[in-house]
């Protein structure tokens, strides 16, 4: 039943996924089966950064099912995504130190192991820690918020001011979360390096896996007559009540699953970048994403993660020459050209131009007179 | 609320008594009392600001009154204590002023999602239409004439063809008070016959509040008027009865 709504009429989405599916398994090949004088090597840095990009696709992918299905702009949707970074980093900083207390605690004089580090040495523990911390955090946070009705201009300012709120909080030493330095040098993971080039390329291939899942869930969450309510609250968030429908239930509800997607991208990204520090927490960070999801396309779910990647890249390159100081004036620039140019961003561009005109018509023509003009959108 | 039986303030479906509300200063509503029985057709009609809006919005949840008695099914349920979501589920439905139904979702979606079912989260995340379903869905675009453009976005309608899917996603709720806010406005004459036919076809099984100004539609509806004028009843009968009154004629026609 989903399978059939997600492939039907759905070119982008089979292409997205497509590609997904290829990556996960051809960059392990290339990485690690194709010798590294060949031409068709996949490097190191390039498995890491591109598994970078993945992860923040499958973050923005999490900001379009809010923003862009819901009309919740976000501008606090980073900090979930640390979250799900500092579960997984407390579980790899417990690796190295072998379950006692990390380097930064003894530098503190801490004996023990504080309570919210309990049971961070297992795995499995932690990666529930990465769905619910998230996923608690904006339960509550979206439950008072949604329900004194705070929305638009004012939601988007509380958001920016929880994350705000984090930031401040994870640079505090005594917070037991490593300071301003964050949590880093991490040696294992499930009993494996993480430098190990196996293990780079697992972790590649479990982010590429990972935002396929996060689309299908997402779209099977758009495509069910509750996304159908998503957008009937974003359009007309008033008559929505008038039928009877418990917004603030729907936007909880929709908040939620955002932040624990967000989670699992915060945690896919940590150990393949090897650190996660409060900057993640910036607020600047979570405007960004807001940009990757305009330029890519609003509510069209491929859109958010091909803006990611493609932003992401940009910033790679910009980043790592002589343009690097003028990174945020492009930045701006992207914005300012999308919003100015392409309003429905690049996905959204593609998908409502009629390319039926474009392919030669196989119909003939006495069909074509009596097609009758298709509504505007 | 008191709720010893035999001792009801009312057996009204809904009963308004002393209602008043200010927006700044000002009485939008004033000592209103009205009450509409089980079953039962009204008109309302008024001139431009005379409340029948705000009227709505009270009974709906969207104002709440300074002071005053808004009492639902028998006088059971204090509607002034409830948000929009739970009166809407308590079965009391509302066409607008100014045509709202859901602009990027197609005509067929729109029904649907006004379709009387469970409102909870989960039940429709993991939502199944019947054939049930698509029957009535079926039925409301013959009854509304919106078969043809089923598939259509609900922002590329006209004017009156949103009119007629707002009126159609009430059928769909199938609500047991229907508040009906000037239903026929920028209709065409053929158009505003129809509309009489439907709502009073509607009204052979629900009760139906109708706010209009258009005389010849409240006319041809033929219920009971009540006209309003700066926040509260000043008349109230038949047609032929309210008009002739001197103090409506006067507030119509100026002095
Ligand atoms: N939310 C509001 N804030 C301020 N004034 C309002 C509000 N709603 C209605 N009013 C005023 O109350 C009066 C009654 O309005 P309304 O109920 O819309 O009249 P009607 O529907 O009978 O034309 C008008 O003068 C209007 O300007
Ligand atoms: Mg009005």
């Amino acid at each position: 039943m989903i399978s059939r709504a997600i492939f039907e009429n759905n070119v982008g989405g089979t292409i997205f996924l497509g590609i997904l599916a290829i990556l996960a398994v051809m960059v392990p090949v290339l990485h690690l089966a194709v010798p590294e004088d060949s031409f068709f090597h996949v490097s190191t840095s390039t498995v890491v950064v591109f598994g970078k990009y993945l992860s923040f696709a499958l973050l923005a992918l999490s900001l379009d099912l809010i923003w862009g299905y819901c009309g919740i702009l976000s501008l606090g949707h980073g900090a979930f995504f640390a979250l799900g970074g500092y579960a997984m980093g407390m579980y790899l900083k417990l690796q190295t130190s072998g379950g006692a207390p990390p380097d930064f605690m003894v530098f503190l004089n801490w004996k023990d192991l504080p309570w919210y580090w309990w049971g961070f040495d297992h795995l499995s523990f932690a990666l529930l820690m990465v769905l619910f911390i998230p996923g608690i955090l904006a339960f509550v946070f979206g439950y008072f918020a949604f329900r004194s009705r705070v929305t638009g201009v004012y939601l988007s300012i509380i958001t920016q001011l929880l994350t705000y709120a984090l930031w401040l909080s994870f640079f505090r030493n005594d917070m037991g979360f490593g300071g301003n330095n964050g949590l880093t040098d991490f040696s294992t993971i499930a009993g494996y390096s993480v430098q190990a080039p196996e293990t780079r390329a697992a972790l590649f291939s479990t982010t590429a896996i990972a935002l396929m899942a996060g689309y299908l869930i997402a779209k099977a969450v758009v495509e069910s007559k509750l996304g159908k309510v998503l957008v009937a609250i974003r359009d007309a968030e008033s008559r929505t009540r008038f039928i009877g429908y418990r917004v603030e239930a729907y936007k909880t509800f929709v908040f939620t699953l955002a932040a624990m997607m967000a989670g699992v991208a915060g945690a896919l990204y940590v150990p393949q970048v090897g650190i996660i520090n409060p900057g993640e927490f910036h607020p600047a960070n979570s405007i960004e994403m807001v940009i990757w999801v305009g330029a890519g396309g609003r509510g069209t779910l491929t859109g958010a993660a091909l803006g990611a990647v493609l932003i992401n890249y940009f910033k790679t390159i910009f980043t790592t020459g002589f343009l690097a100081p003028y990174w945020l004036f492009a930045l701006g620039g992207i914005f300012i050209l999308v919003t100015v140019f392409l309003p429905k961003g690049i996905v959204g561009t593609l998908a409502s131009v009629d390319w039926r005109r474009w392919i030669p018509a196989k119909r003939a023509p006495a069909d074509e007179a009596q097609l009758k003009p298709e509504p505007a959108e | 609320m008191d709720q010893v039986s035999g001792n009801k303030i009312t057996r009204a479906l809904l009963y308004l008594s002393g209602v008043s509300v200010s927006f700044e200063g000002f009485r939008a509503i004033n000592n209103l009392s009205l009450t509409i029985d089980h079953g039962e057709m009204r008109a309302i009609i008024g001139p431009n600001g005379a409340g029948k809006t705000t009227m709505m919005d009270i009974i709906t949840g969207k104002t709440r009154p300074d002071e005053g008695d808004v009492l639902y099914n028998d006088g059971n349920v204090d509607l002034t204590q409830l948000d929009e979501t739970s009166i809407a589920n308590l079965g009391i439905g509302r066409k607008f002023q100014k045509p709202t139904v859901f602009e990027q979702h197609t005509v067929e979606d729109n029904l649907l999602l006004s379709l009387k079912a469970d409102r909870g989260v989960w039940p429709n995340l993991f939502w199944r239409t019947t054939e049930a379903h698509r029957e009535r869905i079926d039925e409301i675009l013959e009854i509304t004439k919106l078969t043809a453009h089923r598939s259509r976005m609900a922002g590329a309608l006209s004017h009156g063809q949103k009119q007629w899917l707002e009126i159609g996603m009430l059928l769909g709720q199938d609500p047991k008070l229907l508040l009906v806010d000037e239903p026929v406005a920028g209709m065409t004459d053929a158009e505003t016959a129809q509309t009489a036919d439907l709502l009073r076809d509607i009204a052979k099984d629900h009760s139906v509040v109708v706010v209009e100004h258009d005389m010849d539609f409240v006319r041809a509806l033929d219920v009971k008027v009540t006209v309003l004028h700066e926040g509260s009843v000043l008349a109230e009968g038949r047609l032929d009865q309210v008009t002739s009154d001197e103090r409506v004629i006067e507030v119509y026609l100026g002095r």
